[in-house]
């Protein structure tokens, strides 16, 4: 198989594949989760939870007060990494064309020298997680596979990116076919672990947010 | 209590899950945030105690029951089922080492509320048989006695001589149609008849009519705190029968925080209905009473530099945060704030039952370093709560470290400060 046929296969059956993973994959797991249900609230609430839920969905992106002095590596390096990541994967052009092709929708992207230095910010955010991760005790402790497995599966996108990008790797075609590959991996991974926090973590903070506005309290 | 096996343990555990638990277990990147904010692991650096793990058996029983790779896991081998030894071992993180302070909860970057998922796991652990012998003597005792602290009528009507020795003013008992009925602490009943005291100079004052119910003296609840429902369901419900038959409009939860957190927030969900009364705060019916004017002051200002400690139930889970602050506005000139307060503040290191655990007594006094270092960066001369339970443990912390600080309940110093009657 030259590398123009792999790459190929990686753009045709193997995306395939991989997004059907992806949507069921993300589809069983909301609809596991939502059919559990909620205990209804007989006391009498102060307010109505609803819109709590949504203030703690944008209260959540800023540490309580306390909180930035206790935790600041992590939050700093995790805000970082995220911030690398998504500027990486939405505002590159050549991503946004890929996107416009299959959502039919666009938006427009930032300078390819931005996402370069985006995407290494990520990747430099990640190997600071990572080694944080294997000596803080608590992380040290708290980790099993599906962290690394995480780690790794959301790493191999920024470096496969950057590598192709900086045509690091030739021939071309093989290293855009690694990347996509690596994408393929990650669709797959994600709604099986913790990387299913990227769309979770909207149910987690507003029914924690909508449970404390009854009690007249903004988490 | 029905006999405790793994199998109640493993279905109590089942029948906890909901939406938000899924939603929270799924969600967690293992961050560590958690662990930053809790008294227990900041004050041994035991990762241990780290808030997220002490959920370990919710967490398994989530995956093997509810998501389809956690069941295939089980069924291939690649993963161990939960055995009655893992119940066992997490008595020690889910009892021993936590408060239900919820402080883990403030912190949580994806949103977990992790207090919400450990008074669940208590649930577990009680029906399996795995709670601290402490809780269980409380419990045993609040069900057969009616109070955690083995206090019987009697003894509260001895204390209600006393107090009307001591004041001149007639403690109502019993008497229907009045304001209030007024809830109190086993610890408030013998170790601070202060309480008491306080509330009859304060209902005089006011103008207000209450009464103590002799069969639902005790506002405490400690099926909530080992977590069984159905014990928690039944003493809740002593509590809606003498406030129904009394037919008062609003039942007064005394200042101590777990009650609150069992009478008016747990308790219409143990019964499955709203109550027909009101419950509220003595903070928030004093608040209430200066905001209509109705309870004034003497205009005496107390001198000492004084901060006031958050019970965590009142203030951070049960929303009364205000209301300390403006009542301590009329009676101190030198109020300050701890650095963490309101709804950060920590926890003095033995709500949740923790207190009547005797295996963490050392636990306990380890983690009062947090809040000595509170106390000392203040440089306060006296300390200000509104909760018995806080109360007795601070003392018994700044004991062990040598700290000299007087302590009062606020709705205390209130009465101290009403205006003379004639
Ligand atoms: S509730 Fe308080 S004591 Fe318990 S784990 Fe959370 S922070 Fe720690
Ligand atoms: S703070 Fe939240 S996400 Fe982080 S480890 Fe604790 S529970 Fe998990």
């Amino acid at each position: 198989m030259t590398s123009a046929d792999f790459l190929l296969m990686v753009r045709g059956p193997a995306f395939h594949l991989a997004t059907a993973i992806f949507i069921f994959g993300i589809l069983w797991r909301i609809l596991e989760i939502l059919s559990l249900g909620q205990p209804r609230e007989h006391a009498a609430v102060r307010a109505l939870g609803i819109s709590g839920g949504f203030r703690t969905i944008v209260r959540r992106f800023v540490p309580a007060p306390g909180v930035f002095k206790r935790s600041m590596f992590i939050i700093l390096a995790g805000y970082l990494f995220h911030a690398g990541f998504l500027i990486s994967l939405f505002l590159f052009d050549p991503h946004i064309l890929l996107f416009k092709e299959t959502l039919g929708i666009s938006w427009p992207g930032l300078p390819a020298p931005l996402i370069n230095v985006s995407t290494l910010l990520g990747i430099f955010a990640m190997i600071a997680l990572l080694i944080n991760r294997l000596t803080h005790p608590v992380l040290k402790f708290l980790s099993g596979l599906e962290d690394y497995l995480s780690w790794t599966v959301t790493f191999l996108p920024l470096v496969t990116g950057y590598i192709a990008f900086q045509h690091l790797l030739q021939p071309y075609p093989l290293a855009l076919a690694l990347h996509i590959l690596s994408i393929e991996l990650l669709m797959i991974v994600l709604p099986f672990t913790k990387l299913m926090h990227t769309l979770t973590f909207l149910i987690a903070r507003w029914t924690t947010g909508s449970r404390a506005a009854q009690r007249g309290i903004e988490v | 209590m029905s006999t405790a096996t793994f199998e109640r343990g493993y279905s109590a555990l089942k029948e906890q899950i909901d939406t938000s638990i899924a939603s929270y277990l799924q969600s967690c990147v293992h961050c560590g945030m958690c662990a930053d904010a809790c008294l227990f692991y900041t004050e041994t650096g035991n990762p241990k105690y780290t808030p997220i793990y002490k959920l370990g058996p919710l967490k398994k029983v989530w995956e093997q029951e509810y998501t389809l790779l956690g069941r295939l896991k089980v069924k291939w081998g690649w993963s161990k089922p939960l055995t009655d030894a893992d119940l066992a071992e997490w008595k020690e993180y889910v009892y021993d080492s936590c408060t239900m302070c919820g402080r883990c909860s403030m912190v949580c970057p994806v949103g977990n509320d992790l207090v919400y998922m450990i008074r669940k796991t208590r649930e577990g652990l009680a029906a399996a048989g795995h709670a601290p012998e402490g809780l269980i003597g409380a419990t045993t005792r609040a069900v057969k006695i009616g109070s955690p602290m083995g206090v019987k009528w009697p003894a509260v009507l001895a204390q209600i001589k006393h107090v009307e020795k001591s004041t001149g003013l007639q403690i109502p008992v019993d008497q229907a149609n009045v304001d209030y009925l007024v809830l109190m602490s086993s610890m408030e009943v013998m170790n601070f008849p202060e309480y008491m005291e306080a509330i009859a100079k304060i209902m005089k004052s006011v103008g207000k009519t209450w009464t103590i119910s002799s069969e639902a003296f005790e506002a405490t609840n400690s099926g909530i705190q080992i977590g069984a429902s159905d014990i928690a369901k039944e003493i809740v419900s002593r509590i809606v029968n003498a406030a129904e038959k009394l037919q008062v409009k609003t039942v007064i939860s005394p200042e101590c925080g777990h009650a609150y957190m069992a009478i008016r927030w747990e308790g219409p969900n143990l019964i499955g209905r709203p109550f027909k009364f009101k419950v509220q705060h003595i903070l928030e019916i004093l608040d209430d009473l200066r905001d209509q004017g109705k309870l004034k002051v003497d205009g005496t200002l107390e001198e000492a530099r004084l901060t006031f400690h958050d019970p965590c139930q009142i203030a951070r889970r049960g929303g009364v945060l205000q209301q300390p602050r403006n009542l301590l506005k009329m009676v101190a000139k030198n109020f300050v704030e701890m650095e963490d307060h309101g709804q950060m503040n920590w926890c003095c290191g033995g709500g949740g039952g923790v207190s009547a655990i005797e295996e963490s007594h050392e636990l306990r006094t380890t983690v009062f370093k947090r809040k000595k270092s509170q106390l000392d960066a203040l440089k306060v001369e006296k300390l200000v709560t509104a909760c018995a339970n806080c109360r007795i443990i601070m003392e018994e912390g700044m004991e062990a470290y040598q700290m000299e600080m007087p302590m009062v309940g606020l709705t205390e110093m209130l009465a101290e400060h009403l205006p003379e009657t004639t």
